[in-house]
């Protein structure tokens, strides 16, 4: 076989290679879609679940994803960006920067279940708060902290050294730089990691199944005292999410319907991370627009 | 109002602010290593359980009196599931890099990367739901056995390492110098023969680095496996068997033993494993990173 033969076999094999990539992902979000579009409705994704009859929604648990999406950022996204602020900025090579580093990689290699069952011991038993919202939270925290740390890192370290030094120039200190000047250009990087980022929280279970819960008792939407028990807006309570309700009508409910449930969430959580991935491209490309002066 | 002391103050505050965040990345980590050793070594230090017979035994038979913890079944389930999810991605994912890098880079890059990150969002339950669903009873109808088996792990996990692989061994390709592609091609080399003489021998590196990262995701991911495995304590003797995996039997069992029980101590044995395979991955990813073919 000659070596342009050889050429354009493999050109050939390379290109349905990547067909079959590209057909079966939009095979699986299609089938997804199709499946979850027959069950969603507006009464399916705002009222409660059941637990031994069909016909239950996914309300509780759709808010309990975005409740604890947004305290698990509140706490990720400073930590993460001063963490990598300071490997971008300050760190300098020596032994401290390796352990850092070191820990970053170990961190972010952990499988989520051992990160879900450090959150069981210190979050659930050792705070002895039980199974909370707050926790599956922090636990959350912890699973996407070496995550924060490397997009922020990154963010600030493609800024150009022009602009740097320029500042230092004018005299500004390095802190002053970096609030002032370096974040500003970093943030639309910062911003499409933080919403790629909570795509991935959003449809997180393994880490907080043992954290968070696997129940959502009586929680009742009139009630917006967030020291009330039943208030949804209390993070001591027990919350699961949507990711965690999948697997549990799955492996353990007793629901006639717990297909339909599982088409619906997962329909639910894929549009979810759609509109995130959609949103973090957008957001990106409008705010790089604005920041170059391109808009 | 910009005195020197001021400036200063305002210097020491940031650099104190960042380092405290990037100190507290390596506290959560050390806290997580040593809470998860405590509890994993407990069998071995206050039940007297052997290691080796913890690695080598097939015996789990921790309710027993005397009790048997031997959880080879376990680990030989998440290297069979995880080492077929390796050999069915490797080969797509590698081919993906390429496309995107080498042969489309136009176009490739556009279309594959959002591709990839679609991929990444997909929750594990929405691959493990998709797997029950549709893979399970697909592989009873028509290749036989009960469709729970280490094949359907496989196939789901492969799936799930796509991203991970591809986006690895493509960063891996774009470090290699574009001269080294100009005069291979200058050569009269065919692109084949370039990719396949030059290119991947020096992308080599990163490409083992990229398959252990997706080995590690593997051995790691717990729910979408659980879903489709059987979770049956079983040696595997062909791809249709059903098993049990190290992540399955954790994530079964904790909900269902008590703390601080020898049934529960175990689990967390397997948990210390996990943190301790994931540890020795990114000890072996480390050593490739400084024995880089090409530099």
């Amino acid at each position: 076989m000659s070596a342009k033969t050889a050429d354009k076999i493999a050109t050939t094999i390379f290109y349905i290679v990547i067909a079959i990539v590209v057909v079966l992902l939009a095979l699986l979000l299609g089938y997804i879609l199709y499946k979850g579009g027959r069950v969603i409705s507006w009464d399916f994704i705002t009222s409660p679940s059941k637990t031994l009859e069909a016909g239950g929604g996914i309300g509780p648990q759709i808010f309990n994803s975005f409740m604890i999406l947004i305290i698990s950022m509140i706490f990720t996204i400073p930590l993460g960006l001063g963490s990598g602020i300071y490997l971008a900025e300050y760190a300098r090579p020596g032994k401290l920067t390796d352990a850092i580093r070191l820990c970053v990689e170990t961190l972010a290699s952990l499988p989520s279940i051992v990160v879900g069952l450090f959150g069981l011991l210190v979050f659930v038993n050792l705070t002895g708060w039980g199974y909370t919202l707050l926790g599956g939270a922090l636990s959350l925290t912890v699973l996407n902290l070496p995550v924060m740390t490397r997009v922020c890192e990154d963010a600030v370290r493609t800024v150009k050294d022009e602009l740097k030094e320029a500042s230092l120039a004018l005299g500004a200190t390095k802190w002053q730089t970096i609030t002032k000047v370096i974040l500003p250009v970093a943030l639309p990087g910062i911003l499409t990691g933080i919403i790629l980022t909570s795509g991935r929280v959003f449809g997180e279970a393994a880490a907080i199944m043992y954290t968070a819960g696997m129940s959502s008792p009586n929680v009742n939407f009139e009630v917006w005292d967030f020291t009330n028990p039943r208030s949804p807006l209390n993070i001591m309570r027990p919350a699961e999410t949507l990711a965690v309700h999948i697997w549990k009508v799955n492996s353990e409910s007793l629901l006639p319907d717990a297909r339909e449930v599982a088409d619906g969430s997962s329909a639910v959580l894929i549009i979810v991370v759609l509109l995130f991935n959609i949103l973090a491209r957008w957001l990106g490309g409008r705010l790089h627009g604005r920041l170059t002066g391109k808009v | 109002m910009n005195t020197l002391k001021a400036k200063k103050r305002n210097e020491a505050f940031g650099r104190f602010i960042t380092f405290l965040c990037a100190i507290l990345v390596i506290i959560v980590t050390f806290s997580l290593v040593i809470f998860i050793a405590s509890k994993g070594l407990t069998i071995f230090l206050k039940d007297g359980v052997s290691p080796i017979e913890f690695l080598t035994s097939t015996k789990w038979r921790t309710e027993a009196d005397p009790p048997q913890v031997g959880a080879l079944t376990f680990i030989i389930g998440s290297l069979v599931v995880s080492v077929l999810g390796i050999v069915i991605s490797a080969p797509v994912s590698i081919s993906s890099a390429i496309f995107m890098v080498d042969i489309a880079p136009a176009w490739g890059q556009k279309l594959l990367q959002p591709v990839i990150e679609l991929f990444v969002g997909i929750p594990s339950v929405v691959y493990g739901w998709i797997g029950l669903s549709v893979l399970v009873p697909f592989i009873r109808n028509n290749v036989g056995g009960l469709g729970f088996s280490v094949l359907a792990g496989g196939l789901v996990l492969a799936v799930m390492m796509f991203p991970t692989i591809a986006s690895v061994a493509a960063d891996a390709l774009r470090a290699i110098p574009e001269e080294l592609n100009e005069a291979s091609l200058a050569l009269g080399a065919t692109r084949w023969q370039t990719i396949r003489r030059i290119l991947l021998p020096a992308a080599t590196p990163g490409i083992l680095t990229a398959i252990i990262l997706g080995l590690a995701r593997g051995l790691g991911e717990a729910l979408a496996v659980q879903m489709v495995i059987g979770n049956a304590m079983n040696i595997p003797s062909s791809l249709l068997d059903p098993v049990h995996t190290m992540t399955s039997i954790i994530t079964m069992e904790m909900g269902n033993t008590a703390m601080n029980t020898l049934p529960n101590d175990a689990l967390w044995s397997i948990a210390l494993l996990l943190l301790t395979i994931s540890f020795i991955f990114i000890l072996i990813i480390r050593a490739i990173g400084k024995k880089e073919a090409y530099k």
